[in-house]
């Protein structure tokens, strides 16, 4: 009789395999990543507009998603939208936990970013006769992208890499298509190296691209 | 809502959870222990300025910042059985998290290296000061407060990172919570008493560090 082998070695098609989950994981964290920072951006502005009261109601709320592991938050959330009566997939309720996750990080960056202009700059726009919104678009919002980009891209990179957890609820994105070849493949080695090659790809020219432009705009 | 929360299964079991918290502590602070020495080495390293061993400094700090703690969890856990080198639990955790806290320390230190101007280390020469007194009394103290609080919040993550090790089989916090949370079923609560027992820890950590900083840092 003929021997089958159960394993079969790391092949081409594998890396297609591997690209469509990296799409995936693209997918999840450019999600997170932009509903995330518009929430986070108006939580950032609440927490500089509310000072004591906001610190004492959102603040506390949304440094509970700092200090507490994403993936028990992940687990907690998969876990609780049943219990209040959504059947959601992996998919949706990764993406809900990512972006309060993100929003919570984004929104102590954004109010860094908003007290980091002075007061008499604005007190200055706004004797100019600009309004309060026109102040927050023209003065406040160049003035503080530069004091805090690098922080935000920070911020970016790491919910990028932290979309990795996203796995443990059963969605197929990067690293959980590295286990699934992992256990076909037995060659866990081959196969993580690709996915962390993967996964530099897509963070490392981010990284650069930031701190090019951290430099330009020092000097200006 | 047809859901009945049943509290008295984790309450029962709360001081195995408050043994795992210990255990999650740490397997932390050790890991923070080993990136600080490594760190330090990297950044000293990366500083030389000499090609040939620049490069391992860099690659490493490049690797443990752009790709996910979970992988490099992964690495330690399955990829270095390619060599034969079949890691336990808990050295898997502590070397991937020692590996993760090194490459962001590094930075760190780098930047409070640089941060003190290099007059200081020749005024501090000139005043008849030896070199291990010149870095004791001088350069150090000097860095420690820039470094300071990138440390604390390295030492916060390192305790978030450590829950990762639930997914390779060590029982610190997370792990046993899954444990526990799959012996009876009581997922959500056990879940939520964990995620309250990171937030009281984290708090300690920031708390704690606080009150030394106002020693440390008095002048």
């Amino acid at each position: 009789m003929e021997q089958v082998s159960v394993f079969t070695a790391f092949q081409a098609s594998d890396l297609w395999f591997l690209t469509e989950a990296a799409g995936r994981t693209l997918l999840i964290s450019v999600l997170a990543i932009s509903i995330g920072t518009l929430f986070g951006c108006v939580f950032g502005w609440l927490l500089s507009v509310g000072r004591g009261l906001a610190d004492a109601t959102l603040g506390v709320f949304l440094d509970v998603f700092r200090s507490v592991p994403l993936i028990i938050q992940l687990i907690l959330f998969y876990n609780f939208f049943p219990i209040i009566g959504f059947n959601l997939d992996p998919f949706a309720s990764g993406t809900v936990v990512l972006v309060l996750y993100t929003s919570a990080l984004v929104a102590a960056v954004a109010r860094g970013g908003i007290d980091s202009v002075p007061e008499v700059t604005r007190r200055a726009a706004r004797s100019l006769g600009m309004t309060y919104w026109q102040d927050l678009r023209h003065i406040v919002w160049p003035i503080g992208l530069r004091a805090v980009l690098p922080s935000w891209t920070g911020v970016a990179l790491g919910v990028l890499k932290d979309s990795a957890l996203v796995s443990v609820l059963g969605y197929v994105e990067l690293l959980r298509a590295s286990q699934i070849l992992m256990t076909r493949t037995q060659e866990p080695f081959v196969v993580l190296i690709i996915v962390g090659m993967f996964y530099f790809a897509l963070s490392f020219p981010i990284s650069r691209l930031s701190a090019r432009l951290e430099k330009r705009w020092q000097y200006d | 809502m047809d859901y009945t929360f049943h509290w008295r299964p984790v309450f029962r079991q709360l001081p195995d959870l408050l043994e795992a918290a210990l255990v999650t502590m740490e397997v932390a602070v050790l890991a923070m222990l080993v990136g600080i020495v490594l760190g330090m080495l990297l950044a000293i390293i990366r500083m030389s300025g000499r090609r040939s061993i620049t490069w391992i400094a860099t690659t490493w700090i490049e690797l443990a910042r752009n790709t996910p703690a979970l992988l490099q969890l992964f690495f330690f856990g399955f990829g270095l059985g390619a060599f034969g080198l079949h890691l336990s639990p808990f050295l898997i955790v502590l070397a991937a998290l020692s590996f993760n806290n090194a490459g962001y320390l590094a930075e760190t230190f780098r930047g409070g290296f640089t941060a003190v101007p290099p007059t200081q280390k020749k005024a501090a020469l000139s005043l008849g000061m030896t070199l291990p007194q010149t870095y004791l009394r001088i350069i150090i103290p000097q860095v420690l407060r820039v470094v300071y609080h990138p440390m604390t919040n390295q030492m916060v993550w390192s305790v978030l990172m450590s829950s990762l090790a639930m997914l390779v089989g060590y029982r610190e916090l997370s792990g046993e919570t899954q444990f526990l949370a799959s012996k009876t079923y009581r997922i959500f609560e056990f879940f939520l008493v964990t995620a309250v027992i990171y937030y009281v820890m984290v708090k300690l950590i920031l708390g704690g560090s606080r009150l030394l900083s106002w020693k440390l840092f008095r002048y």
